[in-house]
């Protein structure tokens, strides 16, 4: 069987909306899911398959985006969807890549570009799938979106605290207690920087937090046309595993963000580019202290000032002693952690 | 089951090359026009992904090949590439095999005809390269269609059909083929290698109909069904693995009517059982010393036959009590393990036992458990099976069910 000479690797031509009001209307996320009230991963994958349109292929692994998202007579998926394993992400979008272009570049199927997404929560994403995931950011000649919807734990079995959980959190694998008020003491993973700065030929690694819906929508766009394969992290406020009010969900993403907790920024071929308010912050506007954000949420109740300190004083060394602020952490020379 | 070979146009359309399992295996996959294969390191069969890979940079084949940063990746790469249309090809051997459990587990339950190859291998710990059958009956009771091959030319015959029953909309089910790690993975002899119009005369494309994942397609796969549903879909399961019976014999007399050769009894080979007195089982290349000591004996006088399982899932359990009707002992000859199983007995052994429970002929069964790890099986070994087999025959009842054979005490 021949290679069909005129094959490429296309990808769609999907360009930026201008604004709320250019957005599209058409939804192929729609009705029938069954997440919490307030749950923002939900909104996560409404926007995000909106941003990419019809000719789209989504998997998507283990977790609450599964579970309570497609019980069986009732998926609002329009798209084709496909469930894959906990660790299988990255899996999922490489090989439904390669069986499309193999198809297509042999004239087994009709030559277009399809968008492949697969998207995966921080427990399948940042812990058991990150071999999967680094894999396929090596293989330049699939064309794919993996999209990492960070609610910071492992919702679906029961708010388990995972890499991607912030620092002293009360999951149920962490509550505070008389002895240990503090049970998980590591600090979170920053995956999109690891993700960014360890494959030198993907294109495109970007942050987003879906209260900047319209931002976010236009990173899956870039991601989706730029070519070969892109890795997307956001963060998604979750009423339950983070116990606030569901009307609040909004509300605490951009606290994330001024806080200067989760930043917003892009690596395009290799080039940083700093968003919204993140990029205030880079060119020196002040965060707002760290403290906002953790006490209107249950999972930090039982923090005491001196647990506040330490997670303030983590953020300014993201801010002040990384090399590339927010992004990664090497330090630039001389600086030293602050004692934890 | 007669079908009418044509075996002159057949021999014209065929080449003969002197290649190994392995090897004949790549040839099959070049036939079949696979679309993505995916390969990591692993010995004894990581052989046919060096052979794929050839064929590949020399322009034999195109495909996508992918060389995966573990098995379960690797596993999950072709699942997923299957489910949008493709023809795919992976394996493993022993630890990897386990390493991708997870995948292996849920290919059959989305019913994705995946072909794969097991280069038979001992488990780890301790580390051991040699042929032992655990690896790939892991995964006998979860919708894997199994067998077992002895030789180069069954290597490539059983692959071409491998395809056939597996892609039958009927079954839509995955395959392992098994091939014992060094003896015939590495071993080469001389293999008919059929033409391209041939095999498609006998292999129909891939195709996934409406379960083909696909935007002109927008299907949702593998809900969360939970108690509501999941017993309906494994029947399900279970009734494709039930219909593999019929398909496989078609297959089978279709590849005889197409190539002009292949075997009449798809499920094992006799050899000698004619007038067999005692009848001694395995899989996979322990044949050739079986049959060589089978030939000393029967100098000797003594009737003694072998039936070689080639089909494992689904097992042919009726084939194979009408089979052993007339002996009057058999020895099941495992080259596996399974620790607390009754009787102690290997796995082949005690699947043996249970589909002769309904027969009306129940001689004494006794199992051997011998050639672990890629020990040879030895003339020795297979003389002493026979007597042991004799002395239960002449009581009508064995001393010991399961007995260890060729062991260092
Ligand atoms: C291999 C494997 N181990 C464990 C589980 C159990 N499990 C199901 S969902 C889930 C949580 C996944 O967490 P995350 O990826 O963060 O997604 P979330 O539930 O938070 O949306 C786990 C651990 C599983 N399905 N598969
Ligand atoms: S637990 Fe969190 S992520 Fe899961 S459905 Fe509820 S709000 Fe959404
Ligand atoms: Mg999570």
């Amino acid at each position: 069987m021949a290679e069909i000479a005129t094959f490429s690797n296309a990808t769609q031509v999907l360009e930026p909306f201008k604004g709320v009001k250019k957005v599209t209307i058409e939804e192929y996320f729609s009705s029938g899911h069954r997440t919490c009230q307030g749950c923002e991963s939900a909104l996560v994958m409404k926007l995000m398959v909106k941003a990419a349109g019809p000719r789209t292929i989504v998997l998507g692994s283990t977790g609450c985006m599964y579970v309570a998202n497609t019980t069986y007579y009732s998926t609002p998926w329009v798209v084709p969807w496909m469930h894959t394993q906990l660790g299988s992400s990255g899996s999922a979008a490489l090989g439904t890549a390669a069986g499309l272009k193999a198809l297509m570049k042999k004239g087994k199927m009709k030559a277009e570009p399809i968008n492949v997404i697969a998207f995966c929560g921080d427990g399948g994403g940042a812990d058991m799938g990150l071999g999967a995931i680094s894999a396929t950011l090596t293989h330049k000649e699939y064309n794919s979106l993996i999209l990492l919807y960070d609610n910071e734990s492992y919702a679906n079995t029961d708010i388990q605290l995972s890499g991607s959980t912030p620092y002293g959190a009360h999951t149920t694998f962490s509550p505070p207690g008389k002895a240990r008020r503090i049970m998980h003491t590591r600090w979170k993973k920053n995956t999109a920087g690891m993700l960014a700065a360890g494959h030198p030929e993907c294109r495109y690694v970007a942050t987003v937090c879906a209260s900047y819906a319209v931002e976010m929508m236009n990173k899956v766009r870039k991601a989706l046309s730029i070519g070969g394969p892109t890795f997307i992290h956001s963060l998604d406020p979750c009423p339950k595993g983070w116990d606030y009010d569901p009307m609040l969900s909004h509300e605490l993403g951009e606290l994330a963000i001024e806080c200067g907790i989760f930043p917003l920024y892009e690596v395009e071929e290799g080039v940083v580019k700093y968003y919204g308010k993140t990029k205030a912050i880079v060119d020196g506007r002040p965060r707002k202290p760290v403290r906002e954000y953790l006490l209107k949420q249950g999972r930090f109740a039982h923090f005491i000032e001196e647990d506040l300190e330490y997670f303030q004083g983590k953020v300014d060394e993201m801010w002040t002693k990384w090399e590339l602020p927010g992004v990664a952490c090497f330090k630039k020379d001389g600086a030293r952690a602050v004692a934890g | 089951m007669t079908v009418a070979t044509q075996a002159a146009p057949a021999a014209i359309q065929e080449q003969e090359m002197l290649i190994s399992g392995s090897e004949a295996i790549a040839e099959a996959l070049t036939l079949a026009d696979i679309d993505v294969v995916t390969a990591y390191p692993i010995r004894p069969y990581d052989t046919v992904m060096q052979a794929i890979a050839k064929k590949i940079s020399g322009g034999k084949l195109v495909a996508e090949y992918i060389v995966a940063e573990g098995e379960h990746s690797q596993f999950e790469i072709v699942k997923h590439a299957s489910t949008v249309g493709a023809r795919v090809f992976c394996g493993s051997s022993g630890v990897g095999w386990a390493y991708a459990m997870e995948c292996l587990v849920v290919t059959p339950a989305l019913r994705v005809p995946m072909v794969a190859m097991v280069g038979n291998r001992a488990l780890d710990d301790p580390g051991a390269f040699g042929v032992e059958h655990n690896d790939a009956l892991f995964v006998r009771d979860l919708g894997w269609l199994l067998c077992w091959i002895d030789s180069s030319q069954e290597a490539l015959d059983t692959t071409l059909i491998a395809y056939r029953v597996a892609e039958d909309r009927r079954i839509f089910l995955p395959i392992a083929i098994s091939a014992d790690g060094a003896f015939l993975t590495h071993s080469q002899a001389i293999t008919k290698v059929p033409s391209k119009s041939l095999v498609d005369k006998f292999l129909p494309p891939y195709h996934r109909g409406d379960l083909q994942l696909h935007p002109d397609n927008p299907i949702t796969v593998a809900p969360q069904v939970n108690e509501d549903w999941v017993i309906e879909i494994r029947r399900q399961n279970n009734a494709a693995t039930e219909r593999a019976y019929t398909v496989i014999e078609e297959a089978y007399a279709d590849f005889r009517r197409v190539f002009g050769r292949g075997p009449e009894n798809p499920w094992f080979e006799e050899y000698m059982t004619e007038d067999a007195e005692i009848i001694l089982m395995g899989m996979g290349t322990l044949s050739l010393p079986v049959k060589v000591a089978i030939r000393k004996m029967r100098e000797d006088g003594k009737k003694v036959g072998l039936i070689r399982l080639r089909w494992f899932r689904p097992f042919p359990y009726e084939q194979l009590a009408r089979a052993l009707r007339k002996a009057r002992a058999i020895g099941v000859i495992d080259r596996d393990y399974s620790f607390g199983s009754p009787f102690g007995s290997g796995v082949v052994a005690t699947e043996v036992r249970a589909a002769l429970y309904n027969a009306e002929h129940r001689p004494p069964l006794i199992g051997f458990i011998c050639g672990l790890g890629g020990r040879e099986v030895t003339l020795e070994d297979v003389y002493k099976t026979a007597e042991i087999c004799y002395s239960a025959a002449k009581a009508g009842k064995t001393e010991r069910a399961t007995y260890w054979l060729g062991v260092r005490e």
